[in-house]
């Protein structure tokens, strides 16, 4: 070969597959579903990328990874190399490479994919993140302290990436987080077998070596507003990432009936409190028969996936648009299908029917067909009149959304929220209407994605130095 | 981890626990409650903050032995350790010069009560304290109320102690007698706050209550703890735990507080299996 130009590249159409446990018995356990490249066929995959010099990847990547150099390093089978330029944008690649929706981001853009099937990029990237947490941890550097020191409420993604972001910068950075152990959704709503918990435990581990203070049970506006924190708690700036953590009801009869759960509070006492393995832990779940959950987003699915586990005969999503609509990851609902979950589409509850010891026994349900487009550009659903039926179900699980916690707004003078209550901030830094303060994650957004919040971190640290150094 | 400093046992299956926790104890405030996960395994459990000192630093509880997590609760001593404390969490009793007010504790509500009282005589009440149990050796903190009241009015179930009767029985005589009570507040069992506010309700006295209702983290996430107050859902763990009594759906929150009967009654039979009936209780133990 002469004149520089490489041999051109064989396309390969298809991923390499994922291997994955099978469906039969994966619904009744909890372990990871997605078992991982091999080093085989992460280097595979990774020699499907064409490198393309343009890189059309790395637009669909809220946080820009540099994708193509990456993936060069690990079809080199220079792990090392590709988890640290990782780990130049992204804090969390182990969770990333498991819980983006690759589909409509980083992966969307890919040029394999205009006639093929894309280079799977969060695969190899859950690879190197699971070469790096196998195989021990590179010390990143730390700048020297700066004597600043700034309180991160909230350790969910944004948080975190942001106290990480902070503590590389030579700040002191504490966190404050509400629940007993760090993560936000990470821990207590993404289920074990999407995200198992000693993977996000051991990213945490890498933000504490850089440095990162993290107090649980601590609750800011209970055991001191943010104010207090700026003032006389010794912090320079405060960074909110509260997350989206209240969970919404439909607001129809019979919904506080024994029975009937939010998604929050069915995936929390799954997750965080382990009630899988009841009675060796301590906290109780009840899952009947049959159980339906309302709603068609990712929460909805994984809700629908841990009722099966739990032993459910018959676990139903009910959502009221069609399968097209389904705002929840392709895989996810593709993953749920496999496993037996059912689907009642064009469908939703107006009523919930309770015995007289108030425990669910049915639900009646409307009928909805699709009219014109909404708002979201989705065709909306519209009831049909005289539909009415009813659905023998024992368990309802809410899962139609979550708005932001009025905690922290609620106890912070002079913070501006909208309408909704969410927190706002400038996107583009993460200021809010209250100097030192900035925000960012799904409490300013309504709930979004792991890597938007993470995105929202970077930022938002980005804009803190500026603001701690003076030049804002 | 919170270290438990002192540990007393108030009656046969009562215990009180100070323990060392200076953030919550600068902050908390009549009314307000913690959640307390004594380790990795354990469940999130509630309990009103009973006292707290803020110069020491340490928070007073006191909790009656009903099930798997209280029972290993009350086998710990000064000393040990729990993992996880969380607080003050809650809204505060809501305090203000009413003139004259009428304060009832039932059973183990004797102790949420107090806190409240003390506030309300501290902003210049005219403080009435109702205490009751059912049999003399489970009252506790007669003298602790007497300090914290104008005036305290005792009675035991089954007339052991004082008098016979209910605490609803003095309450009608104390609303009588004074005429001008502007606010009852009522802690106590379920059917004890249910009765109490049936009571008042003839006399349009307005009543406040403190509701338990089952909770997991305690800041407004999950909806576990819903009640319906007016008509209208309501999260205990951050729009109260104190609710108008006049207006909650008692009979929804009975049911939702016996959810997991079957899973409480399996846990605690297997801890008593395992660790022997090591409870404080002068039921004779052993197996
Ligand atoms: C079940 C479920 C599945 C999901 N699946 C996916 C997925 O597959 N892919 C994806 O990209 N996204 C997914 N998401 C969305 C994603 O998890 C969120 O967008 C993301 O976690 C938001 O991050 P955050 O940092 O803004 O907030 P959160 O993760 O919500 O964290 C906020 C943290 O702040 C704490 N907090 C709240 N109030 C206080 C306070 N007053 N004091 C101290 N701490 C406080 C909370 O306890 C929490 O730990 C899912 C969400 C859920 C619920
Ligand atoms: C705001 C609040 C304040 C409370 N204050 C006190 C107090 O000062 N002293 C005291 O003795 N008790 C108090 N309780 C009740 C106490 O939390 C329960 O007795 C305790 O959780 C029982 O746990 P267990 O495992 O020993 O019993 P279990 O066998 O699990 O349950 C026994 C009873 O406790 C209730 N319960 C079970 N789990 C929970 C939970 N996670 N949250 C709330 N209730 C639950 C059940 O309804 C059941 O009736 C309070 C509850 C709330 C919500
Ligand atoms: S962080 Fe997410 S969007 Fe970015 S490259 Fe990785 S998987 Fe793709
Ligand atoms: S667009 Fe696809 S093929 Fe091109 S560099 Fe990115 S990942 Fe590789
Ligand atoms: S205990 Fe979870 S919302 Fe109240």
């Amino acid at each position: 070969m002469t004149g520089g130009s490489k041999p051109k590249k064989t396309i390969v159409p298809k991923k390499n597959p994922m291997p994955s446990q099978d469906p039969f018995l994966r619904a009744k356990n909890f372990n990871e579903v997605a078992l991982g490249y091999t080093e085989q066929a992460v280097v595979a995959e990774a020699n499907r990328c064409l490198q393309c010099k343009n890189a059309p990847c790395r637009q669909g990547c809220p946080v820009e990874v540099d994708i193509p150099a990456f993936i060069g390093l690990a079809a080199e089978r220079d792990f090392a190399g590709a988890i640290k330029k990782l780990k130049e944008k992204n804090a969390l690649p182990a969770v990333c490479g498991r819980v983006c929706p690759q589909e409509s981001q980083c992966e969307k853009y890919c040029t394999l994919g205009k006639k093929n099937e894309p280079v799977a990029i969060g695969r190899i990237e859950r690879y190197c993140a699971d070469w790096e947490l196998a195989n021990g941890v590179l010390p990143q550097q730390v700048n020297p302290p700066t004597g600043k020191s700034v309180a991160v409420v909230g350790s969910g993604p944004a948080g975190l990436t942001c106290a990480a972001d902070l503590a590389k910068l030579g700040h002191e950075v504490t966190v404050f987080e509400a629940l007993h152990v760090p993560g936000g959704v990470l821990m207590y709503g993404i289920p074990e077998f999407r995200l198992p918990k000693k993977v996000v435990q051991a990213e945490i581990n890498n933000l504490k070596n850089l440095g990162v203070n993290i107090e649980v049970n601590a609750v800011v506006g209970k055991f001191a507003v943010v104010d207090e924190l700026l003032n006389g708690g010794g912090f320079d700036a405060v960074f909110i990432g509260t997350g989206a953590g209240l969970p919404y009801f439909m607001n129809i009869p019979g919904e506080n009936a024994c029975g009937v759960y939010s998604a929050n509070e069915f995936l929390t006492r799954t997750n965080l409190m382990k009630a899988y393995r009841f009675p060796d832990a301590d906290t109780p779940i009840r899952v009947g028969d049959k159980v339906a959950v309302l709603g068609g987003g990712n929460v909805a699915m994984d809700a629908a996936r841990t009722a099966l586990r739990l032993g459910a005969k018959e676990s139903w999503i009910v959502y009221r648009r069609s399968k097209n609509e389904l705002p929840a990851r392709h895989e996810e609902v593709e993953h749920a299908e496999e496993e037996g979950v059912k689907f009642a589409f064009l469908t939703s509850p107006t009523r919930i029917i309770y015995n007289s010891d108030y425990w669910v026994i049915a639900m009646e349900c409307l009928q909805y067909k699709l009219g014109e487009p909404d708002a979201s550009g989705r065709r909306s659903p519209v009831p049909i009149p005289g539909s009415e039926f009813v659905m023998d179900v024992d368990t309802v699980v809410v899962a139609i959304g979550q708005g932001p916690n009025p905690l922290v707004p609620r106890t912070t003078k002079g913070l501006e929220c909208n309408k909704k209550g969410n927190i706002v901030a400038d996107l583009a830094t993460g200021a809010t209407s209250k100097p030192g303060v900035f925000a960012g994650g799904d409490v300013v957004t309504g709930a979004a994605t792991v890597i938007l919040a993470m995105g929202a971190g970077r930022t938002a640290a980005k804009a803190i130095h500026a603001y701690l150094n003076g030049d804002s | 981890m919170y270290r438990i400093v002192k540990k007393e046992l108030l009656a046969p299956t009562l215990n009180l626990f100070e323990i060392e926790a200076p953030l919550v104890a600068r902050k908390a405030l009549a009314g307000q409650f913690v959640i307390l996960r004594i380790n990795g395994e354990g469940e999130r459990i509630p309990l009103t903050i009973a006292d707290f000192d803020r110069a020491g630093g340490t928070i007073t509880c006191v909790f009656q032995e009903v099930g798997k997590t209280t029972k290993e609760l009350g086998a710990l001593g000064e000393g040990d350790f729990l993992q996880d404390f969380v607080g003050p969490l809650g809204l505060p009793s809501h305090v203000e010069n009413y003139g004259s007010v009428i304060c009832v504790g039932g059973g183990v509500g004797v102790a949420p009560v107090f806190p409240i009282a003390r506030a309300l005589k501290e902003a210049g009440n005219e403080v009435v304290g109702i205490i009751g149990a059912r049999t003399k050796e489970l009252l506790f903190w007669e003298e602790k109320m007497r300090s914290a009241c104008s005036e305290l009015r005792v009675t035991t179930d089954d007339g052991s102690y004082v008098r016979k009767g209910f605490v609803t029985d003095l309450l009608r005589e104390a609303i009588e007698e004074k005429k001008n009570t502007s606010l009852c507040v009522a802690i106590g069992p379920l059917p004890m706050m249910r009765a109490v506010c049936s009571l008042t309700r003839e006399y349009g006295l307005k009543t406040i209550v403190s509701l338990n209702s089952i909770m997991v983290d305690g800041t407004g996430m999950c909806g576990c703890c819903r009640v319906t107050v007016g008509g209208e859902t309501k999260f205990a763990c951050v729009d109260g735990p104190e609710f108008d009594g006049h207006l909650v759906d008692f009979e929804e929150m009975a049911r939702r507080a016996v959810i997991y009967k079957p899973q409480e009654q399996l846990a605690v039979a297997r801890y008593v299996e395992n660790h022997g009936h090591n409870c404080s209780c002068s039921c004779g133990g052993g197996r």
